[in-house]
């Protein structure tokens, strides 16, 4: 049958209906319709290291660092309007923070961390301040060059290990601890950051994406607004570096790599962007294909390229909206 | 005077490598972030012509221009076009055919500093030989930039003041609905945008490379060298395109004189944060564009 015949109808399922509002908590199945899908991600997770081995228990936790990134490239870019192609920046001073104070102070990574999440964050908002009044590409290109700058900077002064970098840092105890600090993290950062964009914040967050002319004409300071959201995503990004330098026990040039910028953005992507649970699913997906394909080298930032683009162009609302409407809605094709 | 004469020539280079890109978005609004990878494919395609197809130099240089038109050309034609009008998904998808480009050109051996392997791959210049102009020693591949840099900015100003096809272009810029009203057909339009601006960026990567050797990372620099002199010159203004790349031009050369070549992108960086600090519309940036990037 011709395409112009038929045309796709969807409904919403009746149960999506009666979820909708207070009469949610009337009875278990409908109850039990909210929670199935928030606490199978949370229980997936979890389960998740007592069946692998060590090696991929690791991979792990390289993608939930990658998750956080992309939760926070989610965020900047669908409800601040900030595309921020520098996540690797975020990385690079979190884990430099911590891996400095860990190595000239001794500190243990339980106070470093900390410290290096939230100065970290300090130090990126501070950065990237000057910048806060652009918008599109013009953010988009001097946050891309920012992880950059950083490295030759670093070249040029000598500094911090200069390409040598620093080895020899506190790491964790064992491999249970590491995997599950991650999970955890990324777990509550999400239900955060879902909570987050529904408040007020996210709303005139959403507003200044929108239009900020008209958010600035309700006497809303929106470059104050946009300093929080850089906060709060710079916040997520410096946990996951400061992480990393501890997870290694390392600290050198590569936590500025692009890898950390491109693998979140073609997460999200891939995911669905704006859905905050899409690029999480998306990093828990790429990050282990492209451990799968660590031969090829520099090969594989070209394919996250053609992964980001494909979805792109093909599924522009990313596996997260399209599982979220299958759950949701009945579909079938109709005859016009 | 060798640091004017330099810095001349510098800020040539930047105002070549900018200009495409400033035609195709400031003009179109198409932010084309495969600006820098196809400066290095133009290199690389000329250089595999010359060298394993042994070709006629100038013949190379013209058919690895025109491919470069047509690499734009099917960029838009294959992946803006579904994406017109959302910024973000623009902004990404043009940055992945950038990065396809150049890390899969990295594959093939053309290594940045990173780690180099295979041969030096370089253009030989034009016109060998130097020339002295009063103390100081300029070789004629410069004086042929400075040549090429300031025909086509000239070429460019005519072309978009005085022919259908510019002021189309122009048309799509101001306002679509009322250009298409008019009867300009606005994909034909961004399509040809993104084919002359990549065309240009060919022929700033055949003008300026034989100056070094052609590198992935490259890539990388002329998209924010580009980006750069847009944004502090203003958005869709000539005059300050090009007052940016003297600016950052003489910037970069008097900090290399003084400081050393390290600090080259250092000052780079700061003359864009202290320019959006001052003056966050860029030097000759007129009021719409402030509404427009801030």
């Amino acid at each position: 049958m011709a395409l112009k015949d038929r045309r796709k109808k969807r409904l919403d399922r009746s149960i999506k209906v009666r979820t909708g509002g207070l009469y949610a908590l009337s009875s278990w199945s409908e109850m039990g319709y909210l929670i199935a899908p928030r606490l199978g991600l949370i229980l997936i997770l979890a389960a998740l290291p007592l069946v692998l081995d060590m090696y991929w228990q690791r991979v792990l936790c390289s993608a939930g660092i990658f998750a956080l990134l992309a939760l926070g490239f989610d965020f900047l870019a669908e409800y601040a309007g900030l595309v921020c192609l520098g996540g690797a920046l975020f990385i690079g001073v979190g884990g430099y923070i911590s891996g400095l104070l860990n190595s000239t102070f001794g500190w243990p990574a339980l106070v470093t961390i900390p410290l290096a999440t939230f100065f970290g964050a300090a130090v990126c908002t501070v950065i990237l301040l000057p910048c806060l009044r652009l918008r599109g590409i013009y953010f988009a290109i001097v946050s891309f060059m920012f992880p950059l700058f950083a490295v030759f900077i670093i070249i040029a002064l000598g500094v911090f290990g200069s390409t040598e970098g620093i080895t020899g840092l506190d790491s964790f105890p064992n491999i249970w601890v590491e995997v599950y600090l991650i999970i955890g993290v990324v777990v509550v950062a999400l239900f955060a950051m879902r909570r987050l964009v529904s408040e007020d914040i996210g709303v005139i967050l959403r507003g200044i994406k929108d239009n900020d002319q008209a958010v600035r004409a309700s006497g809303i300071n929106v470059t104050a607004y946009k300093t929080r959201a850089v906060f709060i995503a710079a916040l997520i990004g410096c946990f996951g570096g400061a992480y990393l330098s501890h997870l290694y026990g390392w600290l050198g040039l590569s936590l500025f790599a692009m890898d950390f910028s491109i693998l979140p953005i073609a997460a999200t992507v891939m995911g669905g962007m704006g859905s905050l649970v899409g690029p999480v699913l998306g990093a828990f997906i790429l990050t282990p294909m492209s451990e799968a394909l660590r031969g090829f080298g520099q090969l594989r930032v070209v394919l996250y390229c053609l992964i980001l683009i494909g979805f792109m162009l093909y599924k522009p609302e990313g596996l997260m909206n399209y599982l979220q409407r299958k759950y949701e809605q009945y579909e079938h094709w109709e005859e016009v | 005077m060798e640091i004017l004469i330099y810095g001349t020539v510098n800020s040539i280079v930047f105002a070549l490598i900018a200009v495409g890109f400033t035609l195709v978005y400031g003009v179109s609004r198409v932010p084309n972030f495969a600006h820098g990878s196809i400066y290095v494919l133009v290199g690389f395609f000329t250089w595999s012509l010359v060298n394993d197809l042994k070709l006629n130099y100038a013949l190379a240089i013209f058919i690895s221009i025109a491919i470069s038109a047509v690499v734009g050309l099917l960029i838009y034609r294959v992946v803006l076009i579904r994406l017109r009008g959302m910024a973000t998904s623009e902004i990404i998808a043009s940055f992945a055919v950038s990065l396809i480009i150049l890390e899969g050109l990295r594959m093939q051996g053309i290594a940045g500093f990173k780690g180099f392997i295979g041969p030096f791959y370089a253009l030989p210049p034009f016109v060998e030989g130097k020339i002295q102009i009063g103390d100081v020693f300029v070789d004629y591949q410069r004086l042929i930039i400075v040549g090429t840099g300031v025909s086509v900015v000239l070429l460019l100003w005519l072309f978009t003041h005085y022919t259908k096809t510019g002021l189309s272009l122009r048309a799509i810029a101001q306002d679509e609905r009322a250009a298409m009203m008019l009867g300009v057909h606005s994909d034909r339009t961004a399509m040809i945008s993104l084919a002359i601006g990549s065309a240009l960026a060919g022929l700033a990567a055949v003008t300026i490379l034989p100056l070094g050797n052609i590198a992935a990372e490259a890539g990388y620099r002329v998209l924010i060298y580009a980006l750069a002199v847009c944004i502090i010159g203003g958005l869709g203004s000539w005059g300050g395109a090009i007052l940016a790349s003297f600016v950052i031009g003489f910037a970069m050369k008097i900090s290399t004189a003084l400081f050393g070549a390290l600090w080259e992108s250092v000052v780079l960086v700061g003359t864009i944060i202290l320019i959006l600090l001052l003056r966050p519309s860029g030097l000759l940036g007129k009021q719409k564009e402030i509404e427009e990037r801030v």
